[in-house]
């Protein structure tokens, strides 16, 4: 069972800042943690590699620093990792990103079953995965919330749903993204965490890759971010107290004054 | 305080707390109520590869010594003596074998106690032998290719719980004392069961019982070290324990002053936080400093054993003494300064009181050691002399 596990370092903290040039996340300078939903994934990759053997490889597209991200995956079970890091990869919007993990998972190979977690904490789309199995030509599954078998090059997973669950077969390999419902995320070991320490993480660029320059970063982006702003409230609801009929009163006078009426 | 540690024994103590306090501290209530042992943090603590710390690197170990045993218990201890307590006595039931086992007898037992897969015990404790350990009556008569095991060992840590006992029994009655020997003895052997679970005071979650022999077998290869060394074993197995016991007691200690200091600084007496109050200070400041100190003289005991000094007799003894004596005090005194909130169940000071109490007993009670540091100065008076 070859697990690719695609995760994402994400800024640990609230108070996150953005670019005013490309409106996009700054990323330097704040404390960096593994997105919280890609926990779930790496657990659950390493749980299958408990399960059935295999190895699990941890994959990052990022800045230099989310090497981190990977050595605390190394230190959670993963057995390999590999950094997907270039100045060309800057800025990229879901599609790009999606076409250069796809890119990496074809230079990589073989394997079974793609996790990524149901989404990140900043940008919060969701697309990533679904756009990665799209690219890699494999089923898709999303929401998982437990897988219940594995056999046969078939994947039997249960999915949550508003309404409830729903019970998916998919051949091998599956591209899944998974909710935090699935499993209770481990601690790091002692002996990962000096397996991590070590660890060689080899960084692939756009060369190592053999893709084009123009699709990936923010040169391969179909969408810009334009403009990144906190809603403002413009009106206040009122209250009208009183009699009934003075409140109906008060009311069509209000909506008289505003031309409604 | 710094303490120099090494970045591995850095690493050791820091993720001992991450545990503690994400999967200890939600539940630490809970199991102080339902005395249930903590079987699922057991296993949090062994997947992180803290049962391997004290293990020897060719059994799946990690290496370490008494200092890097001393850092888990008292980050564990800080948050729960009684979890503590279920692990630390783990490096108590497997000290004797690593010490003095035979090749195969580590082979076959010291991997899956470094894989946190099976608990240990240590049994020497009977209704009849606490402090006079030579009053032992739990015999193991030599047969054809073992001994029988005919006896009842009493409040046994982790008694019921653990898979791997090391129990000391008297190999020859007529020698008394010097026929006492260590036997290694498996949970499911037949003629051996376990009496009723104590109820404690403290350390509630933590699991005590007797263990019953009768007409146990075990075969001969379960013998540790030569028959008649069971006394001399368990002395110098205390030796080295005995800083891990006064680490509990100053996490137990710290536990309560970080609460205190929590307490005293929202709570308003007077029109200010009661942490600004000089008496409150004084009693903090306290505090701090007998929690520092005993911290410091635990680190260097256990530290002392590492380095392989054959005696350490005097030294474990006062660390084990002074830190159990500072916790006992400190959370007595963090109970006071927190008032009426103090005193309830659904403030955690309460139970670090309790908890804080066994530490003074156990592995030697405070007194018995004082004796035994007493004797070391007579000794040593009596040779310049």
């Amino acid at each position: 069972m070859n697990v690719i596990v695609c995760l994402k370092q994400v800024p640990g903290t609230a108070q996150v800042k953005i670019d005013p040039e490309t409106n996009t996340l700054i990323r330097e300078g704040i404390e960096n943690v593994i997105n919280p939903f890609d926990t779930y994934a790496l657990e659950e990759g390493v749980r299958l590699k408990e399960r059935f053997g295999g190895k699990v490889t941890a994959m990052s597209m990022g800045p230099p620093q989310a090497e981190g991200a990977l050595r605390e995956a190394v230190s959670l079970g993963a057995d390999e990792a590999i950094l997907l890091s270039d100045k060309a990869f800057a800025g990229a919007d879901t599609w790009a990103t999606a076409y250069t993990l796809a890119s990496a998972v074809n230079k990589l190979g073989q394997y079974d079953i793609i996790i990524c977690g149901r989404q990140t904490l900043d940008g919060d789309t969701g697309q990533v995965g679904p756009e990665l199995s799209e690219m890699l030509e494999v089923p898709f599954v999303a929401y998982v919330s437990r897988i219940e078998e594995i056999a046969d090059g078939q994947m039997r997973v249960q999915r949550m749903v508003e309404e409830g669950h729903e019970v998916i077969e998919a051949p091998l390999p599956t591209v899944i993204t998974v909710v935090k419902e699935i499993n209770v995320p481990r601690l790091p070991s002692l002996r990962g965490i000096v397996k991590s320490k070590s660890a060689v993480i080899p960084v692939w660029t756009v060369p190592d890759l053999g893709v084009d320059q123009n699709k990936v970063g923010l040169a391969g982006s179909f969408t810009k971010v334009i403009k990144v702003f906190f809603p403002q409230r413009v009106c206040q609801g009122e209250i009208f107290q009183g009699e009934l009929g003075n409140q109906v009163e008060c009311l069509m006078g209000k909506l008289k004054d505003a031309g409604l009426v | 305080m710094e303490y120099f540690l090494t970045e591995e024994q850095k690493t050791v103590k820091s993720l001992a707390r991450r545990i503690a306090e994400e999967r200890i501290l939600p539940v630490r209530a809970e199991l102080d109520e339902t005395e249930e042992f903590p079987w699922a943090i057991m296993k949090d603590l062994a997947d992180a590869d803290m049962f391997r710390v004290f293990v020897p690197e060719e059994y799946e170990g990690l290496g370490g010594g008494c200092l890097e045993l001393c850092l888990v218990v008292e980050e564990l201890s800080r948050v729960c003596g009684a979890v503590a307590t279920c692990y630390a006595v783990n490096a108590l039931g497997c000290f004797t074998l690593i010490d003095y086992g035979t090749e195969e007898q580590k082979r076959k037992y010291l991997p899956d106690i470094a894989g946190g897969k099976k608990l240990t015990a240590f049994a020497v404790t009977e209704p009849t032998a606490g402090s006079d350990v030579s009053a032992i009556k739990t015999t193991a008569e030599k047969v054809e290719g073992g001994y029988v095991l005919n006896g009842t060992k009493q409040f046994i840590t982790n008694g019921g719980e653990a898979e791997i006992y090391t129990v000391i029994a008297l190999t020859d009655k007529a020698r008394g004392v010097r026929g006492a020997s260590a036997i290694l003895v498996e949970k499911d052997t037949p003629g051996f069961s376990f009496g009723k679970k104590e109820k404690k005071m403290g350390i509630r979650a933590s699991a005590t019982r007797e263990l019953i022999f009768r007409n146990c077998f075990v075969p001969e290869e379960n013998l540790v070290a030569k028959p008649g060394m069971g006394f001399l074993l368990t002395m110098k197995l205390f030796d080295h324990s005995r800083p891990g016991i006064g680490a509990q007691a100053v996490g137990i200690a710290q536990g309560a002053l970080e609460a205190a200091v929590d307490y005293t600084r929202q709570r308003i007496q007077f029109g200010q936080p009661l942490i600004s109050l000089p008496v409150v200070q004084d009693i903090l400041g306290e505090m701090a400093t007998q929690v520092e100190a005993a911290r410091a003289l635990v680190y260097a005991a256990a530290r002392m054993v590492d380095s392989g000094a054959k005696k350490v007799t005097e030294e474990s003894a006062m660390a084990k003494v002074f830190a159990s004596d500072v916790a006992m005090k400190v959370t007595t005194d963090a109970v006071q300064i927190c008032g009426g909130t103090g005193y309830m169940r659904d403030f955690p000071l309460e139970k670090m009181m309790r908890d804080a109490k066994i530490t003074q007993i156990y592995e030697g009670s405070n007194q018995i050691l004082r004796n035994a540091i007493a004797i070391e100065l007579r000794k040593r008076k009596a040779r310049t002399e």
